[in-house]
C-alpha cells in the first residue's frame, strides 16, 4: 500500500512540476523551440532544475545496494548509438515541434481536458501500439 | 513577434523542474525505475508479467499524473495562472499527425524528454545525450520550417 502511494505521489508531483513550469502549455514549449523567433528559454531552466535534483538522487542511489522497495535499480545497460535511437528521436522531434506536446505534458493536459491534448493523446497511444506491432514484433520474431 | 509568444519565467521553470526531478528521484530511490513517461505509458498497455509492484506500477504512476492534471485545472482559476490551458488554435489533423509521430518516435528511440532528458543526461548516458540533442535540434528545425517558412505552425 505504501509502495503504491509513493508511486502515485511521484506521478502527481511530476504533473504539478510540469504545470508550474507551464510545460503543459504547447505555446510555452513551442516558444522555447522557436530559437529563430521570439525565444523563451524557460524550458532549459526546467530541464536544468530537474537534472540537478536527479543528479543528487543518482549519487544517493550509487551508495545503496538497491531501491527501498524494488529488487534492483533498472538502469538501461545498452550503450550503442543505434539507427533506431537516431531515427526515433528525430521522428519524435518532428511531432514535438508540430504540436508542442511531449508524452508527459500530453497526459497531464488531457486529464485537464485541454482540447488539443484530447486529440494528441489517443494518436500518441496509437503511435506506441503501431511501433509495438510493427518494429518490435519483427525484432522479436 | 507573434501573439502566442510566451514570457521567460526562469523561477517558475526552475521550481517546476526541481519538482519533476524530485518525482523522478522518488521513482529511482523507492522503486529503482526510470521515470520515462513514454516507457511508462507503453507499460500500461502491456499484459502484466513479472512486475514487482502490484498492481502494475505504471498505471498507478499515470493515475498520479492524471490526478495532478485535474488539480492543476481546479487550482489555475483561483490563482490566476495558466497551468493547463492553451490559446493556440492547432488544426486537429496536425495534432493527430504529431501525436502519432511522438508515440512511434519515442518508442523507436527508447525514450522522450523525461527518460532521455531528465533521467538520462545526469547519468551521462551517451545514448540519452545523443537522443536529446537529436529531438531538440529536429524540433527546433520543425518549428522554424512550419512557422517561419510555411506559416502553418502553431505559433503563426
Amino acid at each position: 500500500m505504501i509502495r503504491q502511494l509513493v508511486v502515485l505521489a511521484s506521478g502527481f508531483l511530476f504533473a504539478i512540476g510540469l504545470g508550474i513550469s507551464e510545460m503543459t502549455r504547447p505555446e510555452k514549449v513551442l516558444s522555447f523551440l522557436n530559437v529563430f523567433g521570439d525565444w523563451d528559454p524557460s524550458l532549459a531552466f526546467v530541464m536544468g532544475g530537474a537534472i540537478v535534483v536527479y543528479a543528487a538522487a543518482l549519487q544517493l542511489a550509487g551508495r545503496r545496494e538497491g531501491p527501498k522497495f524494488g529488487k534492483e535499480f533498472h538502469i538501461p545497460k545498452i550503450k550503442e548509438i543505434t539507427p533506431s535511437l537516431l531515427i526515433g528521436s528525430a521522428l519524435f522531434g518532428v511531432g514535438w515541434g508540430l504540436a508542442g506536446f511531449c508524452p508527459g505534458p500530453a497526459l497531464v493536459a488531457s486529464a485537464a481536458l485541454v482540447e488539443p491534448a484530447l486529440y494528441f493523446l489517443p494518436a500518441m497511444i496509437a503511435g506506441i501500439l503501431l511501433h509495438r506491432y510493427t518494429v518490435e514484433r519483427r525484432k522479436t520474431g | 513577434m507573434t501573439e502566442f509568444a510566451t514570457e521567460f519565467t526562469p523561477v517558475a521553470a526552475a521550481i517546476g523542474g526541481a519538482l519533476i526531478g524530485l518525482a523522478a528521484a522518488l521513482m529511482l530511490l523507492f522503486e529503482g525505475r526510470i521515470a520515462g513517461i513514454s516507457g511508462i505509458l507503453d507499460g500500461v498497455f502491456r499484459r502484466r508479467g513479472d512486475e514487482e509492484a502490484p498492481p502494475a506500477w505504471q498505471a498507478v504512476f499515470i493515475g498520479g499524473m492524471a490526478l495532478g492534471g485535474l488539480v492543476l485545472l481546479v487550482v489555475q482559476g483561483s490563482v490566476e495562472r495558466d497551468f493547463v490551458m492553451t490559446n493556440l488554435e492547432l488544426s486537429p489533423l496536425l495534432v493527430i499527425v504529431a501525436g502519432l509521430l511522438v508515440g512511434f518516435g519515442t518508442r523507436l528511440g527508447s525514450g522522450c524528454t523525461s527518460g532521455h532528458g531528465v533521467c538520462g543526461i545526469p547519468r551521462l548516458s551517451g545514448r540519452s545525450i545523443v537522443a536529446t540533442l537529436t529531438f531538440m535540434a529536429v524540433a527546433v528545425a520543425t518549428v522554424f520550417v512550419t512557422n517561419h517558412v510555411f506559416g502553418f505552425g502553431g505559433l503563426s
